[in-house]
């Protein structure tokens, strides 16, 4: 199912990227003279000393990460909650600015160029972010003309994607509220599929799935791939999805990039005398951590590990 | 050219469109607001019909005093409806955890507050007619001699730079996740104290006489007052459109540039995220 990545195209660079949390603001009369000077493109002060707000904690959530992802590849991005997985999305997304470092989507700079990144990019959260009260069409089209897509065609295509994601006719028209919540992640995604994009950011779309909707979830983003031709960068906990989906894997810890590498090249890392080590005991190896806290699973997915 | 066109108004009808299908989903809501907003206003214009026997003067002019109350209620509800629309549209997409899909979309920020305000003046508009007609029901009151055209003018242009202090207020809520939203009641509050909604502003105190300058609704109400109960203003009607159109002019892109601004040090600091 995996594709080799023919293309040797760079779709997506970072760039020593730096997010952090509850820094203090510069004073504002430096704000006034434009902020402190810019060094080497960076878009705000990436060195020096950085205080956190009165009663703050400072959280460095991206700590120095530089990769490049190429055209066509789905990359993946391991690490356990709060390892700055989700702000490494956003800020893809241009929904967090960087302190520090760049990041380019072909050649398109996500602060200076951000209107024309987001036209080539689309997300798919852990969260389904819909309007509950509103029905999968009335969402779907909403999304579709923010997007620039008309309604007619809009509608065409998401009956087309939301029937073979197996969604009921009768719920089309149906409140979102009255979902589950596995059926609302796959609104989700054929709302992203609906817009085409060039480059597609998923930030964990198959937690709390049943094992067989994240199977359509995993074909229907080989599909976004193989078909059309999107660029793909997923965040999971899920080591056997990562495994069969991803052709390189970034495992970060505490903001840093531990390891990059295919899946392969990842087991390959640690020794196991002579059996080859899965995805989790390679992260276990680098980072002495679990890669998923027991709370973080479903009771389907614990009982599996107990078991 | 056209084809960019015809994209920007399909963002800005998507805006609309998606407004009009959640007043559709929450009807049960929308119907109890109706409700008491009518006997809201009701009540009020009550209050000119029993001046008399409050005051105990047989001498007072019952039906003025009913207009001129109709007007400061109808009035009133059409521009708080405006800015009640303008100014929560981010406390909306905070509630239902979609803000940053929304701006993770590449829509102008223009487009967006212009479907936002195509929706807020036609909800308002209906809103306030409708109130209007059932109350008009309870009395009976001469508009043949009202300036109709001056008093529509002055209603539109008015609320021009009502979306413009609306658009500044919804910064509230993106920049404050949890206590945004209720800060925008204190700001209608306000204006609802110093606009001369059921008074003339001059029984204000001087301090808030000249807040009452600085607001927009002061002169929609002395406006439309001076068009629909005619003889009894002391200037006319268009006196008042150009320190509305002037009003407009400012409040406007400046609320649209405050935004954008707001938006970036959401971005900067990470407050898009939080649905508090």
């Amino acid at each position: 199912m995996k594709q080799i990545v023919s293309s040797t195209e760079t779709a997506i660079i970072v760039n020593d990227v730096v997010k952090r949390f509850n820094a203090a603001s510069e004073p504002w009369w430096w704000r006034l003279r434009g902020g402190r000077p810019a060094e080497n493109g960076d878009h705000a002060n990436g060195n020096g000393t950085i205080k956190a707000r009165r009663g703050k904690e400072l959280v460095t959530a991206v700590d120095h990460i530089s990769f490049d992802v190429h055209r066509r590849e789905i990359f993946g991005v391991l690490g356990p909650n709060g390892s700055g997985k989700s702000t490494l999305i956003r800020l893809l997304s241009t929904l967090l600015l960087p302190d520090a470092g760049t990041i380019t989507i072909f050649g398109l700079d996500v602060v200076r160029d951000e209107m024309k990144v987001k036209r080539i990019i689309n997300r798919v959260s852990v969260d389904a972010a819909f309007f509950k009260k509103l029905s999968p069409r009335e969402n779907l089209l909403y999304g579709a003309r923010l997007y620039g897509v008309s309604g007619r065609e809009a509608d065409r295509k998401a009956r087309e994607i939301l029937k073979r994601l197996g969604l009921r006719e009768s719920s089309y028209n149906s409140p979102m509220e009255d979902m589950s919540r596995g059926m609302q992640q796959k609104v989700a995604i054929a709302r992203a599929f609906l817009t085409q994009p060039v480059v597609l950011l998923l930030d964990e779309p198959t937690t709390g799935l049943d094992p067989r909707s994240k199977l359509e979830v995993e074909a229907f983003v080989n599909e976004l791939r193989d078909v059309h031709g999107a660029t793909i960068v997923i965040t999971t906990h899920d080591m056997n999805e990562a495994d069969s989906l991803c052709d390189r894997i970034a495992i970060v810890d505490d903001g840093k990039m531990v390891a990059l590498d295919t899946p392969t090249g990842l087991k390959r890392m640690i020794n196991r005398n002579g059996h080859e080590p899965s995805l989790e005991e390679v992260f276990m190896d680098l980072t002495g951590k679990e890669l998923v806290e027991k709370d973080d699973l479903t009771d389907f997915e614990l009982q599996k590990v107990l078991d | 050219m056209i084809r960019g066109l015809q994209l920007e108004m399909r963002q800005s009808y998507a805006f609309v469109a998606r407004n009009f299908n959640l007043m559709k989903r929450y009807w049960g809501w929308e119907a109890v607001w109706l409700a008491y907003s009518i006997a809201n206003s009701l009540s009020v214009t009550f209050i000119g019909a029993g001046a008399g026997e409050i005051t105990g003067e047989s001498q007072i002019d019952t039906n003025f005093l009913i207009t001129y109350l109709l007007i400061g209620t109808l009035v009133w509800r059409f521009l708080a409806s405006i800015f009640n629309n303008i100014s929560e549209m981010i406390a909306w997409e905070r509630w239902e955890g979609t803000i940053e899909y929304t701006f993770m979309a590449p829509v102008r920020r223009f487009n967006q507050m212009l479907g936002q305000t195509i929706f807020a003046v036609v909800y308002s508009l209906l809103f306030t007619i409708v109130i209007g007609v059932v109350i008009a029901a309870f009395f009976d009151l001469d508009f043949s001699d009202a300036d109709l055209v001056s008093a529509t003018v002055i209603l539109l242009v008015g609320s021009v730079s009502f979306v413009g202090i609306g658009v500044v207020a919804s910064i509230l809520p993106l920049l404050y996740p949890e206590r945004g939203a209720q800060m925008t009641n204190i700001v209608q509050a306000v204006f609802l104290l110093v606009s001369g909604v059921y008074y003339p502003v001059s029984v204000l105190p001087d301090w808030l006489q000249f807040l009452a300058r600085l607001s927009p609704a002061t002169y929609v109400l002395e406006g439309m007052r001076a068009a629909l109960l005619p003889g009894t203003a002391e200037q006319a009607p268009t006196t008042y459109v150009w320190p509305l159109l002037l009003m407009g002019l400012v409040m406007l892109p400046l609320g649209v540039w405050l935004f954008q601004r707001a938006e970036h040090y959401t971005k900067r600091t990470g407050k898009l995220k939080r649905n508090g």
